[in-house]
């Protein structure tokens, strides 16, 4: 207690600069955190979360034997290993190809274009995906149409989606994730390369004897992130490009997009707040499992 | 053989290369080329008459020339341009703010004399593990702090953002400590050396968080969606994401109910607004660019 107090006083200047931050991180954070025992109330506005009656375990039998519960983590979950497959793919073989391409101005420019997508709003995206499958005017059907063949409408066709949600992703996602890899791969000693032309190795066996091995690390860094937030779906992304079309919601609803509608339109909120618990408990639990392992394995790769 | 392999190089790329030269500027272009036709398709519309993409839908160059679209859209330009103050308000003063107090708590957690830095910099990072979820979070802005409406509701949840106060810790951490040494043995407090050297020596960091923040705040429509229902309080992102969903709601409406098209804003028009809304990132996106790969980049070496 002493010794807090010394620091306290020792360091007085530098704790009230961490103020502003610190409570702002306790009143955005943490304070919502005692939000999720609503899971086990039954909500309702007027009482407050400290009023509400307590509801058991009954919030989460509904989310669960309604099917929504099962439908929404299958989805959450399959959306996430599809993107985390495909997105961290061609970042790692865009990265690769940057790397080692010859002719500056072409690196640069398609670099450019590659990174575009990361700065603009979803709701740019959703106009764009709006362009392209839109029934009557869109690019698709137009395609469709000029080569004799039947339009589809996009929006009325669950499956369809399982398609293109991961492209968006992709085509939204793989700039950034690419730079995370050309910065590994820059990371790697020019010795290498150059013992390994003296070897007379060309480009493909430099490719996956050295370059692969040597940003192994980072893929498994990115492939871990990604498992920790294996239940949240990237609720903007759903949003923009499928909205509140409940034809589709079999194939798109995630979790996240499940809460939101509950909140905004004034759907189950004891179902949703069920739902939270249940995914911000999982992906704790996933996340501390997870990383323990990479403790023991290969300490330098831990997150904490 | 071993012997003339090298000269040969010299001269000539081996197969191999020329392979892969070939595959990758293929996959470059082909992958370049989708990230930008959307823009590009974008662009077109919004200069095509309305009369051009009804008969023969989008293309890559106006079919027929035209630019009533922005000429309508800025016919009456007050929404728009409230909505562009009201995102230009919040998204400086939102990156200010913001800016300043990560910079400010990623000195102070740099610092090695304080005792309970690593506690403290657990407190932060122990928000991106576990998180209240959305209820809580609105239950608390809406009911308990009376954020409705509030510009304080779009600014507060994006301004200490963790995993940029790591960027800028890890940035702070790599100048010489000996600078600040000196400072102190000239009678500088914590405060003074934070204001008088830390910010100067690290402008480059600086513009790079600055630059995630600005877009963060610059292209949130999500909080506006929770928090605004005030028309004349929504930032621009939003504006147009409601002006989109009503048109086309309408324009559903009468086409299912076939009532003759009350005023639909038309489709080149709702392309224009578009456009207005993404401008400035377009524009400034050539001279930033540098900044968001030294972002990344940080971020990445931290992990």
């Amino acid at each position: 207690m002493n010794n807090f107090l010394m620091e306290m006083k020792k360091n007085r200047m530098l704790y009230i600069m961490l103020l502003p931050a610190v409570l702002l991180v306790l009143l955005l954070n943490y304070l919502p955190m005692a939000g999720i025992i609503l899971a086990f109330k039954n909500f309702r506005y007027n009482l407050g979360i400290w009023g509400s009656e307590w509801a058991g375990l009954r919030n989460f039998r509904f989310f669960f034997l309604s099917g929504t519960g099962w439908m929404v983590t299958r989805n959450t979950i399959l959306y996430n290993l599809i993107n985390l497959l495909t997105t961290q793919l061609l970042a790692i073989i865009i990265a690769i190809v940057l790397n080692d391409i010859r002719g500056r101005l072409f690196k640069k420019l398609s670099q450019s274009a590659i990174f575009l997508p990361y700065f603009i709003s979803w709701i740019i995206v959703g106009v764009f995906a709006y362009n392209i499958f839109n029934y009557e005017s869109g690019l698709l059907n137009g395609a469709l149409k000029a080569l004799g063949a039947k339009p589809v409408n996009v929006y009325a066709e669950p499956s369809l989606w399982w398609l293109i949600i991961p492209s968006f992703n992709a085509w939204k996602w793989v700039g950034y994730t690419s730079v995370i890899y050309i910065a590994a791969i820059t990371g790697i000693d020019p010795e290498c390369y150059e013992s390994a032309d003296i070897d007379g190795a060309n480009i493909f066996q430099k490719t996956f004897y050295i370059t692969l091995p040597s940003i192994r690390t980072t893929i498994i860094i990115m492939l871990l992130l990604s498992i920790g937030r294996i239940l949240r779906g990237d609720f903007q992304m759903f949003y923009q490009l499928v909205g509140n079309n409940g034809q589709l919601f079999s194939a798109t609803d995630v979790i996240d997009t499940f809460v939101f509608r509950s909140l905004v339109t004034g759907g189950d909120l004891s179902m949703s707040s069920a739902a939270t618990f249940y995914q911000s408990v999982l992906c704790f639990l996933i996340i501390v499992l997870v990383n323990g392992v990479v403790r023991r394995v290969d300490p330098d790769s831990a997150l904490f | 053989m071993k012997l003339f392999q090298p000269r040969r190089n010299a001269i000539k790329m081996p197969a191999s290369t020329v392979v892969f030269n070939v595959a990758g500027y293929l996959l470059l272009s082909f992958f370049a080329i989708i990230c930008l036709l959307p823009f590009v398709f974008l662009i077109s519309a919004s200069f095509t008459s309305e009369k051009a993409i009804a008969l023969s839908g989008f293309s890559l160059i106006p079919k027929e020339f035209s630019t009533d679209a922005y000429r309508l859209l800025f016919r009456n330009p007050t929404d728009i341009l409230r909505a562009y103050g009201v995102s230009g308000m919040i998204t400086l003063s939102g990156s200010v703010v913001g800016l300043f107090i990560i910079s400010m708590t990623a000195y102070v957690l740099s610092r090695p004399y304080l005792r309970y830095r690593y506690q403290i910099t657990f407190y932060f990072y122990f928000t991106t593990l576990f998180s209240g979820g959305l209820l809580s979070v609105y239950i608390l802005f809406v009911r308990y702090l009376g954020l409705k409406n509030n510009y304080l509701a779009l600014i507060l949840p994006l301004l200490v953002n963790v995993f940029y106060l790591l960027i800028m810790r890890s940035f702070i951490t790599a100048i010489p400590e000996s600078i600040f040494e000196s400072a102190k043995i000239d009678g500088a407090g914590e405060l003074t050396i934070f204001l008088r050297l830390v910010l100067p020596l690290s402008t480059s960091a600086l513009a790079t968080i600055g630059l995630f923040l600005i877009l963060d705040y610059w292209n949130d429509w999500y909080h506006a969606m929770l928090y605004m229902s005030d028309y004349k309080k929504f930032p621009l992102q939003y504006m147009l994401y409601n002006l989109l969903s009503a048109s086309e709601a309408i324009a559903r409406l009468s086409r299912t109910a076939s009532i003759s098209v009350v005023e639909v804003p038309s489709r080149a028009v709702r392309m224009a607004m578009t456009v207005v809304a993404t401008g400035p990132i377009l524009l400034v996106y050539p001279f930033v660019q540098r900044y968001f790969v030294k972002g990344v980049t940080l971020g990445a070496v931290k992990g």
